[in-house]
């Protein structure tokens, strides 16, 4: 992790989410407290329903919280209308997802190249600019394929350009490795550390893979809707050997 | 985003080719009943149509369609010939006759008899013969479209009535001395022609015999001050050829239900073909539910996600209406040709198109609540 600024990429106090009212309400999240700085890949680990996913939404800006403060490069989410939020997510937020979510119909080229279309940037630039990222997460040589051509782990790097392409300052990835087996689950994830940890770019994984942990700068333990244990790299390494 | 919106549609060919197959399906569905419902319409005024050289009718306001006989005076032609505008005014007997053919095959058929002197009202296209033979002793035409059906010997030579035939009308020898080609009617009954004072000679003895007065107005004269000043003139009804269509038409699919059956026919294709191209787009909206989920997480707003549902929806809907109006035109075409109701004015495809417009407009409707109710956190779910 380089040095970053005392301002944190991600500041969450007392986040609380609730799902539903009355008796069937059910609490998602029971008061986060957490600190992301830029340049660092951040670890949300733990069992399913614990609030991984609740969390990460809620700080890439697509769901509400139900009570505290987030704040996102110093942004306050709360505080924006949906349309502003949108705006938002759209310069700042690079997503990974557990199924990759790779639209079938496009290239591996067109695909990476979806953000910059969003961002109005002109078809031709974009496509030449996801070129380039397609070469720097290793698949140069896969622009044209369509996804259904593609293996696991190279769907996957294809997803990991697409986070990247538009330089947002925020990663979220869903579970990237739980859909991979150990070696390519590895090269996604030298792929995610190479290419998206650098520029103060913070990054979020979820996963309950553990043999990724390595890969993280810090780990945040959850369960039932808290955070009950943030361990630095050292430690993970030692509690999870790779 | 548009292009995205495309490869989205066209990726999955066997969906793309689904959608527009079921737009061109239904597109087909509402044209082939609504031109059919036309056809009808368009058959009960072909008897007014193939006497067209006329400007207007002067009829009882009794009649209630072409076919009607509710005869006038004769003195009325006079009184028709006296009104300013007036070029010509002259009588038309129209009348069923009961006939029988050299078998002795019986038939009903609708005797027209034309002015003797010029002949005027006669169809449009003379086949066999020409319309002077009708001056001929005891001449009657007859049609020359599909004889088989309508004037067969069938008891006989099992043939149809041709030139040189000789057959009774009403218990009075006719001899054919010519053919024409007359557009297809709804009336089944063969209409023959011959002269005025030939199908007076023919018909039982009635008062009054004249069924319509067809009028020619002058050039440079106003239709409707002409007719209105017939109408004040005779007392009767004076209609154009446009109005006695219309007239006839009403009647005609009103009284025998045809308008009722076929409406529904023609609802039903609008429904049935509502349901399979709605429920194909909107399928196909919710088959991609995900990827527009994907979308909205990455930034992309509901308008920008709306106008992409449109330019899929207006696209399958182009598409398939055009495939749909070619099939169509393809179908009607075999229809007509057979002889059957099928008649496609510019207004059925446009219907046509409104219809699947407004369909697909639907149903691009009801993806949209569906992609504007779906959370973006939706992509976290495995």
């Amino acid at each position: 992790m380089k040095p970053s600024s005392n301002t944190p990429a991600v500041a969450c106090k007392a986040v609380t989410r609730v799902y539903g009212e009355g008796e069937t309400a059910v609490q998602a999240l029971r008061g986060i407290d957490l600190d992301i700085q830029s340049c660092e890949l951040m670890m949300l680990v733990g069992p399913s329903g614990c609030g991984k996913t609740t969390l990460i939404s809620i700080i890439a800006g697509i769901l509400d919280k139900t009570d505290g403060a987030c704040r996102v490069f110093g942004d306050d989410l709360a505080a924006m209308s949906a349309a502003e939020r949108t705006l938002w997510r759209r310069e700042n937020v690079g997503f990974v997802f557990q199924a990759f979510n790779l639209m079938p119909a496009l290239t591996a080229v067109e695909n990476v190249a979806i953000p910059l279309l969003i961002n109005g940037v002109p078809r031709s630039q974009a496509l030449e600019r996801a070129g380039e990222m397609l070469a720097r997460v290793g698949l140069d040589n896969r622009r044209h394929s369509l996804p259904s051509q593609l293996s696991g782990g190279q769907q996957q790097r294809v997803a990991i350009g697409r986070a990247l392409v538009h330089a947002p300052r925020l990663v979220v990835c869903d579970e990237p490795t739980s859909a991979l087996d150990h070696e390519t689950g590895h090269q996604v994830m030298d792929v995610l550390r190479a290419v998206a940890a650098v520029d103060d770019r913070a990054l979020v994984v979820v996963t309950h893979d553990a043999r990724i942990f390595n890969f993280a700068d810090r780990i945040a333990r959850m369960d039932d809707g808290r955070i009950t244990d943030i361990t630095a790299n050292a430690a993970a390494r030692e509690a999870v050997p790779a | 985003m548009n292009s995205i919106a495309l490869k989205m549609l066209m990726g999955d060919k066997l969906k793309y080719f689904g959608l527009v197959a079921g737009i061109a399906f239904a597109t087909m569905l509402i044209l082939q009943q609504s031109s059919i419902l036309v056809g009808f319409a368009r058959q009960t005024g072909a008897f007014i149509r193939d006497t067209a050289q006329a400007d207007l009718w002067i009829m009882d306001p009794q009649v209630r369609f072409s076919q009607d006989q509710v005869p006038v005076r004769g003195t009325t032609i006079q009184l028709a010939r006296g009104v300013p505008g007036v070029d010509w005014a002259l009588p038309l007997y129209q009348g069923f006759l009961r006939g029988k053919m050299p078998d002795g095959t019986r038939f009903t058929m609708i005797l027209v008899g034309l002015d003797d002197a010029t002949l005027m009202g006669a169809p449009p296209v003379i086949a066999d013969g020409t319309l002077a033979d009708l001056r001929r002793d005891k001449a009657v035409f007859i049609q020359a479209d599909k004889p088989e059906k309508k004037l067969m010997m069938k008891r006989g030579g099992n043939r149809p009535l041709a030139i040189g035939d000789r057959f009774s009308a009403n218990d009075q020898e006719a001899v054919v001395a010519g053919t024409y080609r007359g557009r297809e009617s709804f009336f089944w009954e063969p209409v023959v022609y011959t002269t005025y004072s030939r199908a007076l000679q023919y018909a039982p003895p009635e008062r009054n015999s004249l069924a319509f007065i067809l009028v020619k107005v002058k050039p440079g004269h106003d239709l409707q001050t002409v007719k209105a000043a017939l109408e004040d003139r005779t007392g009767l009804a004076v209609r154009t050829n446009e109005e006695f269509i219309k007239l006839t038409a009403d009647y005609i699919l009103n009284t025998t239900g045809i308008l009722v059956n076929f409406g529904l026919a023609v609802a039903l294709g609008v429904l049935i073909g509502s349901l399979v191209a709605g429920q194909t787009f909107y399928n196909f909206t919710l088959d991609n539910l995900r990827h527009y989920g994907a979308l909205k997480a990455m930034g992309v707003s509901n308008s920008q996600l709306m106008g992409m549902v449109l330019l899929q929806a207006g696209t399958v809907a182009v598409l398939g209406y055009g495939v749909g109006v070619g099939l169509g035109s393809m179908m009607g075409w075999i229809v007509a040709s057979q002889g059957l109701a099928f008649s496609m004015p510019w207004y059925v495809p446009a219907f046509a198109f409104t219809a699947i417009i407004s369909v697909c407009a639907l149903a691009a409707w009801l993806s949209l609540r569906q992609v504007f109710k779906l959370e973006p956190a939706v992509v976290f779910k495995a």
